[in-house]
């Protein structure tokens, strides 16, 4: 056993209000530079819809994440040795077609325009040309619902839905969407990384980011190809490909990344998971169906003492332990198993994972009436606007039994919350549906208080960096102490 | 940190000197220094937030998470904070800031020429603007570019000249200004506020102008709006959201009612389209656009069928007794061989009453064990009463003090069941149904019939008692107002709604009322908003969810709560020096002024009325000549007042002979009798009547509030516009003065304060560089949530920018010293003000009479409009806009009816704070923005808890109950504007307010109504169901009823427009949206990227298809108001019939031009909305129904408008 310690997230989706506010947070702190104004390390997307870039998910597209091949896994696009032969031309590689132009406004024009016959304008004008624009795309182009018949209609994850299912998706009885903020899922077993024929990205040993080193980086792109959601890009003022970093400098100092902590919905939550690396490949190998709960099962019992001893046998320090202890990813992802990895069947391993949304009740047309359907005071997930299946492509890898129980346990709670607070539904009753979903009074309380009384505290459980610690690899802490911030700043360089 | 790793393609990296490269970012993420901000913006979010700060300049901004928590239950506020928010440090460097003043470069050249002839800049600007010629050269390039890079003091002394010139010739009520939502930066509103009041300007209303004000609040409550904050959401056990997109627009605290579903909550959301906050429900009722109204109305059916009428839920049953005016009687009178309702009968009518002071104003009660009427407490006639301690919700008898048991309902004890006529507007008939009535021998020996409201409610609900009449016989009847009637407006079928009443209902009885309805613009922005809005507050008040936690009504648009109201109120309406203010409801000025009435015929084209209207009916004819009446009435203020100087008013009384401040009054009085002098009002298009500087600053008033831009861009600024409507209103006028041809560019000057070039500053006159909310002290509160918020400089002010209060006292100073020569003494000012909410002239109508035809006595504050005096010192204005005045050191504060002395407090501030001394005499400093802060947190009851604590006192004087020991516990409070840097603090409990708040607690307001028995300030002093004012009454709106929408064709806004290729007409929508807060942030780089660059129409699937308009294509949206071209998004979430393009687009980027309109430059959303008024809401001195700035009056709707559209054929910039 191979114990490693891992900040992982999980986002509460049934909670998210597709306000953003996480993607701005993080472009004003780290992407608002040339060669980097497209880059949206964090971004919600509109579900369904066809995401940023667009048709991320179409795999037979962008060929990223791994296959499962002759017993092992193998990189669906390039790897190292095949880079080489597809040096000058990779086609699976994202254009600028797939992300967007980038635009500002002759915003100057409002104050210089001479006096004329009619008003002046801030027309739009290329970032990339500095000409005027027509602007065609945009990073949430299919921002809630918008061009539905492009966009939604084309999302990937209908798959498997008949045509009826699909057509009925968009007409009022059915209509639903809901939002999926995505950041680099920071994987277990990274395609990025793989890719890189430079090696200049590495998952970090004491918390598992994953990060392009912006001195070795030397502009392959392969981990653009390579990453599955899309979540590497490439800078074209520095010839570096950049991505999230889980905002590094804020956790090493305590505090949350900046889309975590600005998360204004309290969707988000942070928190370290032990794991056993060495069954990464094994993982990475098992069939579709069985992945969630392999993956699962990786996750280790941070309360098992044989845990705790092989843990600090591996170097896992006292606090992070402590910190993997209290941690509400843990509890979401593996003690109530309501959260769920995204595209787990990419193999990638993600490190984030979603508690599925609920969704109104469908309803149907009487004649020049519409009724909601009707079944009890908290409808039945199965008569929710949002198909299983559509959820079970995103979190299930096409799987619907694993969605289903995170969603019933979830409306359980709800139950047992309104007998506990109102009483026009029985305890009885309440305890029977808790009964049904696999979940117990306490259990009910600890997620309704996770949920909804959550406080930052609760939600963040940051481990301690130690950097002293890290520090002293390299000079003594006290000396860092004394020199810390002295000297010329200085960007990575094209090439070098 | 294993080495070893088991995945051969995953190295860790481990050698540090291989990771020092990490310094990269670690870097990027060192600051200097984070200060405590927010936004100064009109979302009423109020989050606390860090701004960045790094090499002296702003970097990023982040959310403070330290607010401290509320009661133990309830989930904390942090983060708060939006996309919107946090976008914002993009303003601050970018290209689309006003870093310098900018002057119109053709009024700067005459300036120039006109100064270098006259030495004396009023002499200057009175060459400008009396030569016809200049004057028109600047107002036709008006937001045509060529605007002039200009310094501070060319600007100063032009505005300082204007202002001078403007007062001297036509009056100091020619001079306006608009600020909207002081609460978001209050210091910033209260520059200009002030500075103008001192002057005699005028300031315009917002809310109601907004169309944000719920005029069902005032006709319910005789509140302006009182709200949950939104942690109380949470205590609600069903939500019910209409027409409110929580996601878009309470962004911050959408997570309460999230988290309130996981604790068990119900959520129910009415919306046409499935918006974002659908998606956040349990049950989406897709109800069709601006049709709530019949869905509650058809919600109350069977609440009170099933719930009051069978099973007779007592708690219902007990609380409508006692806060409602259920129990009240109402007299009916007889119309053919029925009856019809009339007013509430008066205790005085009473012989045991008659006698009693203010018996006009007192009501009775049926009391069960003595089988007589009697007459409760608590009503307007015991709030102005001199008998104190009266004025409250006891149910005892207001002479005697015995006991009241009220009777809802005569239906087991009566003297006759009579046939009275209710309106069913929807069918334009009318409906008999039967109702129990008492028989009484009033004072004069006449018998006269009454009956309950609650009775009557019962009858107009249809509820089916057994009772002889038009009574439905089932749910499917359809009549109104049952579930089968309601379908044919809402589309929704019958079983939802039933469902829902049920649930609503059993969860109140099983919760004591915690049914929460969050309400807003989707539903409030309508013509007959206030109906849908009474029908939804009716099913709050029958399952008593008013006054509870997590119950009650939660209208959240462009509500506000100005939490130290007191002080600030005293400072920014110059109440310190002045008594008396000019403050103008914004969409009576605008609808005049901009000329708009001119544009439409009688009301009733689209009003519909019950039939047999008396010759006098205030509800019928044209809205402009109810506007005239109401104004003469003292209903609703109007400036300028009078088509004369009302400085000169005074010394022409006095050389008619009259010497006496009353002799003067009663001079004015006489000439407007003889029509010698008349109100503006009455000719608004003579020059003399026209407004002629404006001051716009923290708002966008040309753009995203202008209902009827077009027509601002015609009459007020005389340049380019792209209406094609034509004069309709001449022949249907009768108290207006009809000019064949409307006056363009009625304005001289406009000036705008802004940090960004957006609409309103593109189209104005001088453009003064204003500080970011980064850059500047100032205070924000909002009903939100709880807390106080500092706005600090992060930075100084860049550039050459200054804060709002500096830039007004800048004008301030430079006016006074151009007062020297033109103002040597102090002037005498005559103000003409309209009756008064919380004044005794809530008491002043009995019944609709008008003076000028001799009907009655023409009394000012009565009958007419108030008439004062003040001097007005303009050469030490500035000395007075830096002062504290004396009028708020000896006389106390108050707000609401409230009231309390400071002096100790002021004498024992002066020790601490700065001071002014000048004219013999030591002022409370307002000199820096920051001792402003202070001197409003220092006096306000919210945040000075012994100041609360006096305040309850001087109430319990009022009421007769105990009510101090509710600022008991927060005495010692003092907050210092310090204190809010270091932490959010929260409120204490105010008698301003109608909520309790302490010990964590969640804010539900009328919860101190409740449970403190302190009456509504309305007529009865109860929660109204029943509206009898005699105006109400002609317009059939004295009970809850639907009024159909006002039809495309009958609404005139396509007249003259053609369809031009394929073309579909379609419901214009505006809803609020999600990449600005109106028209702020929707212009930075962050926000147009994230949405599609512009402020696109979106449009339903089937509709673009057949219009051949796909998603992005470019369309063209017009109708005799004006033109809109953008893009299309074409969405299966929009449904057929209506489009949205969201509030509120910008015409400063993105916009093309119109091939439809001589290929000019397109407007924005208000290019195709005019402003209609709802008449109606015009009356005045009555009870709830008096005026009060942003309490009362008519709203600026724009949900009916009707739009053209189609693609567009070719795409110009």
């Amino acid at each position: 056993m191979d114990v490693r310690s891992q900040i992982s997230m999980v986002f509460h989706l049934d909670k998210c209000i597709g306000c953003h506010t996480c993607s701005v947070a993080c472009k004003n702190v780290w992407t608002d530079r040339p060669g980097t104004e497209y880059m949206w390390w964090n971004n919600v997307e509109t579900k369904p819809g066809t995401g940023y870039p667009t048709q991320w998910e179409d795999q037979e597209k962008f060929a990223g994440g791994w296959e499962k091949k002759n017993g092992t896994v193998n990189l669906r696009s390039t790897d190292r040795k095949r880079l080489v032969s597809n040096i000058f031309h990779n086609p699976h590689m994202p254009s600028m077609d797939d992300y967007y132009e980038p635009w500002t406004y002759d915003y100057a024009n409002l104050f210089t325009a001479p006096e004329g016959p009619d008003q002046p304008v801030a027309r739009p004008i290329s970032r990339v040309t500095g000409e005027p624009i027509d602007v065609e795309a945009g990073p949430n182009w299919d921002d809630d619902l918008g061009g539905s018949p492009i966009y939604a209609e084309n999302d990937p994850n209908l798959d498997g839905l008949t045509p009826e299912q699909r057509q009925q998706l968009f007409a009022i009885e059915r209509l639903v969407f809901f939002y999926f903020p995505r950041i680099c899922n920071h994987c277990l077993n990274p395609a990025c990384v793989a890719s890189c024929p430079s090696g200049a990205l590495y998952k970090r040993g004491e918390d598992g980011i994953v990060l392009i080193d912006q001195n070795r980086c030397r502009a392959w792109r392969s981990c653009i190809a390579a990453c599955p959601y899309k979540k590497t890009y490439y800078n074209w003022h520095t010839g570096k490909s950049e991505k999230c970093i889980l905002c590094f400098p804020r956790l090493e100092t305590g505090q949350a990344p900046a889309c975590f902590h600005s998360c204004v919905g309290r969707i988000r939550y942070l928190g370290v998971l032990l794991y056993d690396a060495e069954r990464v490949e094994e993982m990475a190998n098992l069939p579709d169906s069985e992945l969630i709960e392999g993956h699962r099962s990786m996750i280790l019992d941070p309360f098992d003492p044989a845990v705790i001893e092989q843990a600090k046998r591996c170097g896992v320090h006292d606090s992070v332990i402590d910190s993997a202890q209290k941690s509400p990813v843990y509890k979401f992802v593996k003690a109530w198993k309501v959260a769920l990895p995204p595209h787990i069947e990419y193999r990638t391993l993600p490190m984030l994972f979603y508690v599925p949304p609920m969704s109104p009740v469908m309803s149907q047309q009487n004649g020049d009436t519409v009724e909601n359907l009707e079944n009890g005071f908290f409808h039945d997930i199965e008569s929710s606007r949002v198909p299983m299946k559509f959820l079970a492509n995103l979190f299930g890898a096409g799987h619907e039994a694993k969605v289903t129980y995170a969603l019933k346990k979830q409306k359980a709670v709800r139950w047992y919350r309104r007998a506990v607070t109102v009483g026009d539904i029985t305890m009885e009753m309440a305890i029977q549906m808790l009964r049904e979903a696999d979940c117990t009074p306490d259990e009910a309380e600890a997620l309704y208080r996770l949920t909804s009384l959550c406080t930052f505290d609760d939600r963040f459980v940051i481990p301690p960096a130690q950097r002293e610690e890290a520090l002293e690899m390299l000079e003594g802490a006290h000396e860092h102490r004394q020199s810390a911030g002295f000297g010329f700043r200085a960007g990575p360089r094209r090439g070098l | 940190m294993s080495k070893d790793a088991k995945i051969p393609w995953i190295a860790d990296e481990v050698s540090p000197e291989a990771r020092g490269w990490e310094e990269f970012y670690r870097n990027r993420w060192q600051y200097d220094k984070v200060v405590r901000s927010t936004h100064g913006v009109n979302c009423t979010g109020g989050c606390s937030w860090g701004i960045h700060v790094k090499d002296g300049i702003v970097t990023w901004e982040m959310q403070q998470v330290d607010y401290p928590d509320l009661e133990a239950g309830i989930p904390p506020y942090e983060p708060r904070g939006c996309q919107r928010g946090i976008s914002f440090s993009w303003y601050l460097y970018s290209p689309l800031r006003v870093k310098y003043p900018y002057m119109r470069g053709a009024l700067l050249d005459l300036w120039r020429e006109a100064r270098g002839s006259h030495d004396d800049p009023v002499e200057a600007w009175k060459s400008l603007v009396e030569d016809p010629v200049k004057r028109t050269r600047w107002q036709r390039a008006r937001g045509k570019g060529g605007l002039r890079r200009t310094d501070w003091d060319t600007s100063l002394e032009m505005i300082a000249a204007s202002n001078i010139y403007t007062i001297k010739k036509h009056g100091p009520d020619r001079i306006a200004g608009f600020s909207p939502i002081p609460a978001m930066s209050m210091i910033s509103y209260a520059a200009g506020s002030r500075m103008l009041q001192l002057m005699g300007g005028l300031g315009l209303s917002f809310y109601d102008w907004y169309c944000d004000l719920p005029p069902a609040s005032p006709e319910t409550w005789g509140e302006q709006t009182d709200v949950n904050e939104s942690a109380d959401w949470y205590n609600a056990k069903m939500l019910a959201v209409a027409g409110s997109n929580l996601n878009m627009t309470r962004t911050p605290d959408c997570h309460f009612a999230a988290e309130a579903r996981h604790n068990g909550s119900k959520m129910w959301v009415f919306a046409p389209d499935f918006n974002q906050v659908a998606k956040y429900a349990d049950e989406w009722v897709a109800i069709n656009a601006g049709q709530d109204g019949a869905w509650w109305m058809a919600v109350n059916h069977i609440i009170l069928k099933e719930y009051h009428h069978e099973k007779q839920i007592p708690y219902f049953i007990e609380y409508t007794k006692e806060y409602t005016d259920a129990p009240i009687l109402v007299e009916l009178s007889p119309k053919g061989d029925g009856y019809r309702p009339a007013q509430n009968l008066r205790a005085n009518r009473i012989a045991n009453y008659k006698d009693v002071e203010n018996g006009d104003w007192k009501f009775l009660m049926w009391d069960a064990n003595d089988s007589r009427p009697r007459m409760p407490m608590g009503s307007v006639g015991h709030r102005w009463g001199t008998e104190k301690g009266k004025w409250n919700l006891k149910l005892e008898d207001g002479v005697d003090g015995s006991k009241i048991d009220p009777t809802l309902s005569f239906l087991d004890q009566n003297d006759g069941v009579v046939q009275v006529e209710l309106d069913d507007f929807g069918e334009g008939t009318t409906l008999r149904r039967g109702v129990p009535v008492k028989k009484l021998q009033t004072v004069d020996g006449k018998i006269v019939v009454v009956t309950t409201v609650y009775d009557l409610l019962m009858a107009q609900y249809g509820v089916p008692r057994e009772l002889p009449g038009q009574y439905p016989e089932s749910y499917d009847d359809d009549l109104p107002y049952t579930p089968a009637w309601s379908e044919k407006y809402t589309g929704r079928g019958r079983e939802t709604l039933l469902r829902f009443a049920r649930e609503w209902a059993e969860t109140a009885l099983h919760t004591n009322g915690k049914c929460t309805l969050i309400i807003g613009a989707g539903i409030n922005h309508w013509y007959h908003n206030n109906l849908m809005y009474r029908a939804g507050i009716h099913a709050l008040m029958f399952c008593g969810c008013v006054g509870v936690n997590g119950g009650g009504l939660a209208h959240y648009v462009g509500q506000e709560k100005l939490a130290p109201g007191e002080s600030w109120g005293s400072i920014a309406m110059g109440k310190d020096w002045y008594a008396a203010s000019r403050l103008q409801n914004a969409p009576s000025w605008h609808y005049v002024n901009s000329d708009q009435w001119r544009y439409e015929k009688s009301f009733t084209d689209y009003h519909t009325v019950p039939k047999d209207q008396p010759a006098n009916s205030l509800a019928q004819g044209h809205t402009m000549d109810v506007q005239v009446k109401a104004v003469r009435n003292g209903w609703l203020p109007f400036y300028p007042q009078f088509n004369r100087n009302s400085l000169e008013l005074v010394g022409q009384a006095q050389a008619d002979g009259a010497k006496t401040d009353d002799e003067i009054v009663q001079w004015v009085v006489d000439k407007l009798k003889s029509r010698e002098m008349q109100f503006s009002v009455e000719d608004p298009d003579a020059e003399e009547n026209w407004p002629r500087v404006w001051f716009i600053w923290r708002g966008n008033a040309l753009m995203s509030s202008a209902k009827g831009h077009e027509f601002f861009l015609k009459h007020y600024l005389g340049t380019h516009t792209n209406t094609i409507a034509e004069d309709l209103a001449g022949d249907s006028l009768k108290e207006v003065k009809w000019h064949e041809k409307a006056p363009e560019g009625k304005m001289d000057l406009v000036v705008d304060l802004n940090f960004r070039m957006d609409t309103s500053a593109l189209y104005s006159d001088i453009i003064l560089p204003a500080a970011t909310w980064y850059e500047k002290a100032d205070l924000n509160s909002t009903d939100m949530h709880s807390f106080i918020h500092p706005l600090s400089p992060a930075v100084p002010p860049c550039w050459e920018s200054k804060s709002d209060w500096k830039i007004f006292q800048e004008i301030a100073r430079k006016f006074s010293e151009l007062a020297e020569k033109h103002f040597p003494e102090p002037m005498r000012d005559v103000v003409a003000v309209p009756l008064a909410h919380d004044t005794p002239a809530e008491i002043a109508q009995p019944a609709i009479k008008d003076w000028i035809t001799g009907e009655i006595e023409a009394i000012p504050g009565k009958t007419m409009p108030g008439i004062k005096i003040v001097t007005r010192d303009y050469r030490n204005l500035y000395k007075q806009f830096n002062s504290f005045g004396p009028l708020a050191r000896d006389n106390g504060l108050g707000a609401h009816g409230t009231h309390y002395q400071i002096k100790d407090h002021y004498e024992e501030a002066m020790k601490k704070l700065p001071t002014e001394k000048w004219g013999g005499e030591e002022y409370l400093s307002l000199k820096e923005d920051e001792d402003v802060c202070n001197v409003i947190l220092r006096f306000a009851t919210v945040t000075n808890g012994e100041l609360a604590y006096r305040s309850y006192k001087n109430m319990e004087e009022k009421t007769g109950m105990p009510l101090v020991h509710l600022a008991e516990r927060s005495r010692s409070v003092e907050v210092s504007f310090k204190d809010l840097q270091a932490q959010p603090k929260r409120f204490v409990n105010s008698p301003m307010w109608s909520g309790l708040l302490d010990k964590g607690r969640a804010y539900a307001p009328f919860t101190y109504n409740v449970e403190a028995k302190v009456p509504w300030r309305t007529l009865t002093g109860r929660q109204h169901f029943y509206l009898d004012h005699p105006g109400y009454l002609q317009f059939g709106e004295h009970l809850p009823t639907m009024k159909p929408k006002p039809l495309p064709t009958e609404y005139s806004d396509l007249r003259f427009s053609k369809e031009v290729g394929k073309t579909m007409m379609l419901n214009y929508l505006t809803p609020h949206g999600k990449w600005h807060i109106h028209s702020t942030y929707g212009d930075n780089e962050r926000m147009t990227t994230l949405s599609r660059g512009c402020e696109p129409l979106w449009m339903a699937e089937k509709d673009a298809v057949e219009l051949g308009i796909d998603d992005n294509d470019w369309v063209e949206v017009h109708n005799d108001n004006g033109v809109v071209v953008t893009r299309a998004v074409v969405s299966a979430r929009i449904p057929r019939g209506i489009c949205i393009q969201y509030h509120s687009p910008e015409r400063t980027y993105s916009v093309p031009k119109s091939p439809l309109r001589g290929n000019r430059r397109a407007g924005g959303h208000n290019s195709l909305t005019r402003t209609r008024l709802k008449p109606s809401l015009m009356v005045g001195g009555y009870g709830q129904f008096t005026y009060h700035f942003n309490y009362w009056g008519p709203t600026g709707v724009n949900r009916d408008t009707h739009i053209l559209v189609r693609k567009c054929p070719v795409l110009k910039w």
